[in-house]
Parts: structure tokens; sequence; C-alpha cells
């Protein structure tokens, strides 16, 4: 669990126009045999960075240099499949504050707010309105305001109002952390497991 | 009082408090654990100096990682063997209870769960493996979470949680010769897609449901996180009772029938109401293959692949991508279509009833030369009942190798790999890009499914290997 701290980001972005890309894409099995949270990066979305010859495939969007910034931007329903956690890191650890989509799967969705990484939900026609804007002008840049909660397309103007836990966020713009807030609760846990005479 | 769903009642008997605006502060009565989502959850708890609040409610197993022959020997990989040292040192620091490798109640871990009866009906049950869903067949609220979340419940047994919508999936009828639990699900995922029940956590019910036995409906449980639901349950019932009867022992419970007692009253309400509503009818349902790269894309046995839907580009785009990576055409069928690879096992499909109904169709057969089959069981106890009711015996004879237990070509964690560009039909969850190694082809089907292809060296129709009075239903 992270403590980073987010407020307000202003980047362009890297477009990933594919729906349902599972975390298996994310991040393949076989690089999770690592026992920290570092370092995964390298070996974000591996099988389509990279060929089978070790080398950069440089049909791959991510690979194309014209595309860089802070904000990952996907397609719908990204994140879906295996509860790792690892994707989150590699996404971050590569460099990422947000990735945007029209649809998240549950667990990407809280494994990202628990490490700082912000998802942002915003429509099926926006965000295809945004990877074209990308696609034509890799200049295009965002601007996520989380503490009103807008997203906004700097050259367009499009701005949108996103929906986000009023816990979380406040977790996100303070830089804290679930743990610290439930081992103050520990009274109320003990209190709990005492009403329902729980095995301790 | 306010008809509650099942979903409701469990959930809301175990909040220790409520953020306004905010998830619940969800206590957990079980919480699994294995060798690859958990080191760096045990690393945070020693960076703030704490230790496991409640360590008696954390049970670990090594399933992910760990290889399928020589378990006896040290593990190869230096990474995968460094992982399940971990787990041992951190088990044996923290006193969680851990059926280690070579321990003889091994196994993964959502199989071990419910067989040893640490699985009970009613309870909150998490894990940092998104099948953890399976456990909802006993009628439990069990979901995935990720090792942030470990941390939470190993540091404060609560975890914190916003509240999904409800869902119930209805379906009735009787399945025809030859289907399974797993046509089912597949079925309905196919029907709703790989993001259909995101937000949600299911409901299953209906007599198509309600006549399986437990280790059918874990298999229909298992697979509700491939359609994007948070997990699925089934209420417990007489079957669940009878399985958890026959245990030879259930840690913590002296009487059983005064639990069951209460058990009884975890059903909804008649008229509680649900988020969604969807019903299916079981006697349409054929047995299922995937054909594409998310378990949304299946269809029957029988029919032929879909076109791509041209309304919407970026789908479209994803839709053929998926099919070039199976080397697959829009409109073919995929009956008679030539296979590699045969795999059976996993948390999905690796119990006992899957390796009888496999060994249905095998007995007195033998495999295709060309096939390459890996059987897997879930766990040493299955590995045990294979044995004594002869089926190894009977595998053997066809020409099957069959391995130790643990995760295996599920997701190749280990050296279970199916090579590139080779078709594997699997009886495992996910046919993703790369699940079983990097550019293998999965398809997803049952245990009947898998045994007709693994005879006859291609996809072929399971029903015209089984006798209707030799249906085994799972």
């Amino acid at each position: 669990m992270s403590k980073v701290k987010f407020d307000l980001l202003e980047s362009t972005c890297v477009p990933l126009p594919f729906e349902n890309v599972d975390t298996d894409q994310i991040i393949p099995a076989r690089f999770l045999s690592a026992t920290s949270r570092e370092d995964f990066g390298d070996n974000l979305f591996r099988d389509w960075r990279y060929l089978k010859t070790g080398e950069k495939n440089s049909d791959f969007i991510m690979n194309n240099p014209k595309f860089s910034g802070k904000v990952l931007v996907a397609g719908k329903n990204f994140g879906s499949g295996s509860s790792r956690e690892h994707a989150v890191w590699a996404i971050f650890d590569y460099g990422f504050r947000a990735v945007v989509s029209s649809f998240f799967a549950d667990i990407f969705m809280n494994n990202s707010l628990n490490n700082g990484l912000l998802p942002v939900v915003i429509s099926e026609e926006l965000l295809i309105k945004l990877q074209d804007l990308i696609q034509k002008n890799p200049a295009t840049k965002v601007k996520i305001d989380l503490e009103k909660q807008m997203f906004t397309i700097i050259p367009t103007g499009d701005s949108v109002r996103f929906g986000i836990n009023p816990y979380k966020k406040e977790c996100l713009l303070k830089g804290l952390d679930d743990i610290d807030f439930l081992l103050n609760m520990k009274s109320l846990i003990t209190g709990y497991e005492n009403n329902k005479n729980l095995v301790k | 009082m306010k008809a509650k769903t099942l979903f409701d009642k469990i959930w809301d008997g175990h909040i220790v408090n409520s953020i306004e605006d905010g998830p619940d502060v969800l206590y957990i009565d079980r919480h699994y654990i294995h060798e690859v989502t958990s080191p760096q959850a045990f690393n945070g708890l020693r960076e703030r100096g704490i230790s496991v609040f409640r360590p008696g409610k954390t049970i670990a197993t090594a399933d992910h990682n760990i290889p399928t022959k020589d378990q006896h020997l040290q593990i190869r990989d230096e990474l995968s063997r460094n992982q399940v040292e971990r787990l041992s040192e951190n088990c044996r620091k923290y006193g969680i209870e851990l059926f280690g490798l070579n321990h003889p109640k091994s196994g993964i871990v959502h199989v071990i769960g419910p067989e040893l009866g640490y699985t009970l009906p009613g309870m909150t049950i998490v894990c940092g493996d998104s099948h953890t869903s399976t456990h909802g067949a006993f009628g439990t609220i069990a979901f995935g979470i990720g090792t942030s979340e470990v941390e939470m419940v190993l540091a404060t047994q609560c975890i914190l949680q916003p509240k999904p919508k409800k869902m119930r999936i209805t379906v009735n009828g009787n399945l025809h010769k030859g289907v399974t639990s797993k046509d089912i699900i597949m079925y309905i995922i196919s029907e709703i897609s790989t993001g259909g029940a995101t937000g949600y956590f299911v409901e299953y019910s209906g007599s198509a449901i309600t006549s399986l036995s437990m280790e059918a409906r874990m298999t229909i449980c298992n697979m509700s996180i491939e359609m994007g639901a948070r997990g699925g349950l089934i209420a417990p019932d007489e079957t669940t009772f009878d399985y958890l009867r026959k245990l030879p022992s259930i840690p913590g419970i002296n009487d059983l029938e005064s639990s069951v007692n209460q058990w009884t009253k975890l059903k909804s309400d008649p008229d509680a109401s649900f988020d969604r509503e969807l019903e299916f009818d079981a006697g349409l349902i054929k047995p299922m293959i995937t054909y594409g790269t998310n378990p949304g894309m299946g269809m029957a046995i029988d029919g032929s692949i879909p076109m791509a839907d041209n309304k919407n580009n970026e789908a479209s785009s994803s839709y053929l991508k998926s099919l070039d990576y199976m080397g697959f055409k829009p409109g073919i069928k995929l009956l008679g279509h030539p296979i590699d690879y045969v795999f059976i096992g996993s948390c999905t499909n690796g119990r006992i009833e899957d390796f009888r109904a496999f060994a249905q169709i095998i007995r007195g057969r033998k495999k295709a030369a060309s096939v390459t089959a890996l059987i897997v069981p879930g766990s040493k106890k299955v590995e045990e009942q294979m044995a004594s009711e002869g089926l190894i015996e009977v595998f053997k004879n066809a020409g099957f190798e069959v391995r130790q237990p643990g995760c295996s070509s599920c997701l190749a964690m280990n050296e279970d790999k199916i090579p590139a560009g080779k078709y594997s039909v699997s009886t495992s969850n996910r046919n993703f890009e790369g699940r079983q190694g990097p550019g293998a082809r999965t398809m997803l089907a049952s245990p009947f499914t898998a045994a007709a292809a693994a005879i006859t060296g291609k996809i072929s129709d399971p029903r015209e290997f089984i006798t209707e009075e030799k249906n085994v239903k799972i």
C-alpha cells in the first residue's frame, strides 16, 4: 500500500486503443515471481512491447516515440482478469500517474486507488474522441484536477466531471493510507469480534 | 423489516463500521494467501513495524508457481524457489498455518479451502487471487483482492470495500447430456460479455443451479470474475450441508447440525430486489468452446465464429486482433480444427468430479498421438482419490501423463507452458493472450470437451462420446 499524493496533473497522453485489456497483458504471469514492488515497469505490456527476439516491437503504439506522457488512455474494460496488483505497480513504475477509460474492472480500480494511480472514467464517446485527437496530434494535453474532479482536454476545451469515492479522493489528495485508517479503528474491530463471540 | 438478498444479509452482518460516502469496513472471517501475491504485503507489515492481527484466520498454500513434476526436489527456478521459501518464512514468523509444497493436504488454494472445511456458509472470504469467487458456492461472500488489501487484512482482519450492486442470474430447465456446469457459466459469459457483470455481486439460482453438486457449483462461482463480477454465490442447501457432513473434520465447528440450523436461514428473502436480473434456459445450452482471447468470446461447439461488429471501430479492431492472435477468421467453424495440447486441471475444473468426467470419455480409448496432455489434480487429496478410484490407471493406459497438484498451465508461471502458436484445449478459466505461455492459443472448454479433443486430436463434439445412461453430471 502506498501513500502517494495526487492532486493536479497536466500531461500529454499515450494511447492504447484496445478493448478488454486484461492484467495478463499488462504484466504477464511469468514476471510475478519477485518479492518486492519495484521495477515491474520494465515488463509492462511485455509481450506487446517486445518481439520474441527481445527487440522492441516497432508496430506497438507505445513504442512510437511520438507518444509520451503520464496519462495512459486505454480502451473500454481495462484491467480485467487477474487481481495481480503487479499490473498497477508496472503502470506506475513505467511513469504513468493516471489511466483514462470508459470502463475499468473492479479489482484493478481498487488496486489503482491503493497505489496513487488515478483511474478516470469518461464517456465512451469522449474516450473515442480523445483517442482520435491524440493519434492526430500527439502533443494533445489533458488536465486532471482531482480536487474539482474535472477532466479537461486542453486544446478542445472539453471538460467533464469524473466520479471518485469521496473517501478515496481525500486519501489521494492528502497521501493517506487505508491501513493507518484501519489501525486507528482497532477498538471497533475488537468490539465487533466480542459482540459476535468470535474466536480471535 | 426490509427484504434482503443473501448477499445483503452476509455483507451487512460483517460491517464493523461504515464511512459516510465511503467504503464499508468489512470483517473478514477467512483469509487465504499464496506465494505470489503475499510477499509484498508481509514486507509492508515489517515496514510499519506491526504484526499479523489474527493469524488463526489466515491459511496459506504454495500453488501458483510450483512445478508439477518432482515436487520432492528443490524448485529449480530461483525466483520461484525464493517466493515459496519466503511464504514459509512468513508463515513461521507470524504463526500462520501453511499447507506448503509436499504437505499431504496441499493443493490449489480454492480447491483445498473447501476440501479442508475452512470455507463455510455465511463467511466473508478474501484472497489475493481473483478466483476466490469459487468459495461463493457455499453461500459466502468471497472475492479476490490486491496485495495492498492482503496487507490490510493481515494487519486488521478487515478490508475497506465499497458495496457492489446486486445481480441475480437464474438458470432453469434441464441440461442436455454432455453439457456441464462449465458450459453453463461459459454460456452466460458469452451472452453478457467479459465485463457484463462488472460492479455487481451475483447470486446464481434456479433449478439448473440447485441440481448441481458442490464441485459443479464451485466451477460456476469460480468463473464469476470472468464476466467482471466481484463474486458470485449460491444459497446453501442440503447439497451444501451434505458436502460438509462428509468432511472428516471442520476446524472450529464442534456441533455441525446446530451450525446447519443457522445456515438454513442464508437465502434471499422472496421479495428481495436486485439491481439487475437475468434469466437463462439450461435447455438451450450446448457444450461450449472459446474462439478468442477473452472468456466472453465463446460459442457452442458446433457454432461458427461470429462476424465483427462494424459499428464501432475500436471494438471491431480489438475483435479482429484477437481472432488474428488465435489464427481464426470470422465465420469459420471450429469442429475438426486440429489441436496440440490438452490441459485438465485448475481451480475451475481440477476437482475429483472433473477427472471422473474426463475418464468417462477416455476409458478404453487412446490419446491422439499428436496431442500432449497435462493432467493436473487440484490437490493432493484429489490426486489420492484419483489413484484410489483407478483413474490414474485409466489415464496412463490411454497414454496420458498425470502430474502433481498445482495451478500449472492455467497461468504457466511454472514450466508447464504451451509453446507459441500451439492450440490448447484447456479446462481452466482464461484464454487471454499468452496466458498459457507466450504466444499460446487457448480454447476454454469443459472436461468432456477436453477429453474428446484429447482422443481425436481435434475439436470434437463430446456428445458423440457420451451415452445417455452413462451421463455423469458435473
